[in-house]
């Protein structure tokens, strides 16, 4: 059954490769992610040692690597959410749509309407299934009830939940089950409407056929939406995402298309990782 | 073997001598109450309520001790939760962890326990002769506030510590500010425990006398006070004062006083387990 997944999935990411020309730019205007030496210390301990990276518009960029390589840290920049870690400190130029995001006059609160996340364990709020989607646009200020619950809808549609929850709206969303909060908090990230979404391990709570759920909608959403994904599974990394990068001590090792990650690595380091050799 | 069974013995032995303590408390708690309800029972009517305080025991009643306790608790109310609260917010999210926040930190949970007459005197050297407030309901309100805020910011902290980090993360990982954060997610989550924290301190506070009685509540107050600049009596005043009288009436009184005392404690406290209960289950 998974493999049968897989495989359509792979056929998919054949079909769907020139993105460029698919793409149709006046839908949805999205941004491409420019990386030049990033430095990232938390006090004396060096996380990020120097990363050059290019990420293109609507595709899915997948950085794998083992426990403590940095790839979180270096996901958490494109947001900065690494501003409220104690002791952390950035240096480099990490660009988004041209504007530096760590140097030029940036509302955090406006580059995260525009750069969603959705973390590893599923987080909705202690409120209902409603609230938890509406949250994002009434924090904008935006009262009018009417086009709040039309956005609601469309965002739950879009992650394929609207059929699991129409009914129940009002309820607590932590009656969901895992999967489905988690499907609840793409949901609340697509209501901002947002062009590029991080994804921190976003399957790694759930189960198998919750994480096959998810990684549909993934495909779905890399149409309108740049997506970079965090994962320890290779496989996943495999079937959904166009780009792979390996990270490993700080460092990226190695960037290139996945095809050519997972079936011909330029160094061997990364060989040895994705053959499971050692991480 | 022998170890094994040496275990056991320890294990059940314990177990019997907690239950026995646990045992001990209620059963004097209840001695207590018995006793009280016993000899107070009789005075505790419409006419003890609404009665004013009187030179003879049996004319005597609570009236104005009962409203000076109702309106003292509402001022401490009004001074006391948003400076607590406050406080602990910014001690909890926003102060950096500095040497400063750590000394704070430390004089703050110092400050719950140092005794209410010291309290009492602050009151009576700030509030009664700096700001010349005199012998108020005002000034007794503001030394209230005073004891009872280091309980209710400790007690704030510990609940915002207790919000998972994934909530703040997911707040601010949608474009929310520090303040929506707080105010839409992280103070929702922890006002069961804050509202622990204030019911606890507001026990305490409406069973305090030793700071009134510095700060100049009086004993006896023949009339109900009009405004927050007026003389006033609280109930363990009220309480203190009787019983330190020859006559056996006026026992017999208190003790129907400390019904009453104890009756708007535990009415105070219900309301505010209800809040808190109803609010939980709104969260689940």
């Amino acid at each position: 059954m998974a493999k049968q997944i897989a495989i359509t999935m792979e056929t998919k990411i054949e079909q769907t490769l020139p993105m460029d020309k698919i793409v149709d730019k006046a839908l949805k205007k999205t941004h491409t992610i420019e990386v030049t030496d990033a430095k990232v210390w938390y006090d004396d301990f060096m996380a990020i040692q120097g990363i050059d990276m290019v990420i293109k518009p609507n595709t899915v960029t997948a950085f794998i690597g083992p426990s403590g390589c940095g790839k979180s840290t270096f996901l958490r920049l494109f947001n900065r959410m690494n501003d409220y870690v104690d002791g952390f400190k950035m240096e480099g130029k990490i660009k988004v749509n041209g504007r530096n995001i760590y140097k030029d006059k940036i509302h955090v609160e406006e580059l995260r309407k525009e750069i969603g996340m959705v973390f590893q364990k599923p987080n909705p709020f202690p409120k209902s299934i409603f609230e938890n989607v509406a949250y994002g646009l009434k924090i904008q200020g935006i009262k009018d009830k009417k086009l709040i619950a039309e956005r609601v809808e469309k965002a739950l549609r879009q992650a394929d939940l609207w059929e699991d929850v129409k009914d129940k709206l009002k309820k607590s969303a932590l009656a969901l089950s895992g999967g489905q909060q988690q499907r609840l908090c793409i949901a609340r990230t697509l209501a901002v409407e947002p062009s590029i979404i991080l994804m921190d391990e976003p399957t790694s709570a759930l189960d198998p056929i919750s994480t096959s759920k998810i990684e549909d909608l993934i495909f779905e959403l890399k149409e309108k939406y740049t997506i970079i994904i965090v994962t320890h599974n290779m496989q996943q990394a495999s079937r959904i995402s166009d780009f792979t990068a390996f990270f490993y001590l700080g460092k990226l090792i190695e960037f290139d298309k996945t095809k050519k990650i997972f079936t011909n690595p330029e160094k061997q380091q990364t060989e040895n990782y994705i053959t499971g050799r050692f991480g | 073997m022998n170890n094994l069974k040496k275990n056991k013995i320890i294990d059940s032995s314990f177990k019997t001598l907690g239950i026995f303590f646990t045992l001990l408390g209620v059963v004097i708690l209840i001695i207590l109450l018995y006793n009280i309800i016993k000899v107070g029972y009789s005075r505790v009517n419409w006419e003890f309520l609404t009665s004013l305080p009187s030179r003879k025991p049996e004319n005597a009643g609570i009236y104005t001790a009962i409203i000076g306790t109702l309106d003292l608790m509402l001022l401490t109310i009004i001074f006391a939760i948003p400076v607590g609260v406050g406080a602990g917010l910014y001690l909890e999210e926003y102060a950096h962890k500095s040497r400063l926040s750590r000394l704070l930190e430390i004089n703050i949970a110092n400050l719950a326990g140092v005794p209410s007459i010291i309290y009492g005197l602050l009151g009576l050297g700030i509030f009664v002769r700096f700001f010349g407030f005199g012998g108020s309901i005002l000034a007794g309100a503001l030394t209230m506030s005073l004891l009872i805020l280091p309980i209710i910011i400790v007690a704030t902290r510990e609940a915002i510590k207790a919000v998972p980090s994934s909530l703040k993360e997911a707040s601010f990982a949608l474009g929310a500010s520090k303040w929506q954060t707080l105010s839409k997610v992280v103070l929702p989550s922890s006002f069961g425990g804050i509202l622990t924290g204030i019911i606890l301190s507001l026990s305490r506070a409406i069973g305090e006398t030793a700071p009134l009685i510095v700060v100049g509540a009086m004993a006896y107050v023949p009339f109900v006070p009009h405004s927050i600049f007026d003389t006033f009596s609280v109930l363990p005043m009220q309480i203190f004062t009787w019983t330190t009288r020859p006559q056996a009436g006026f026992a017999i009184a208190a003790a129907g006083a400390i019904i009453i005392l104890l009756v708007i404690t535990f009415v105070m406290n219900g309301i505010a387990v209800y809040f808190r209960n109803k609010w939980q289950s709104k969260l689940q």
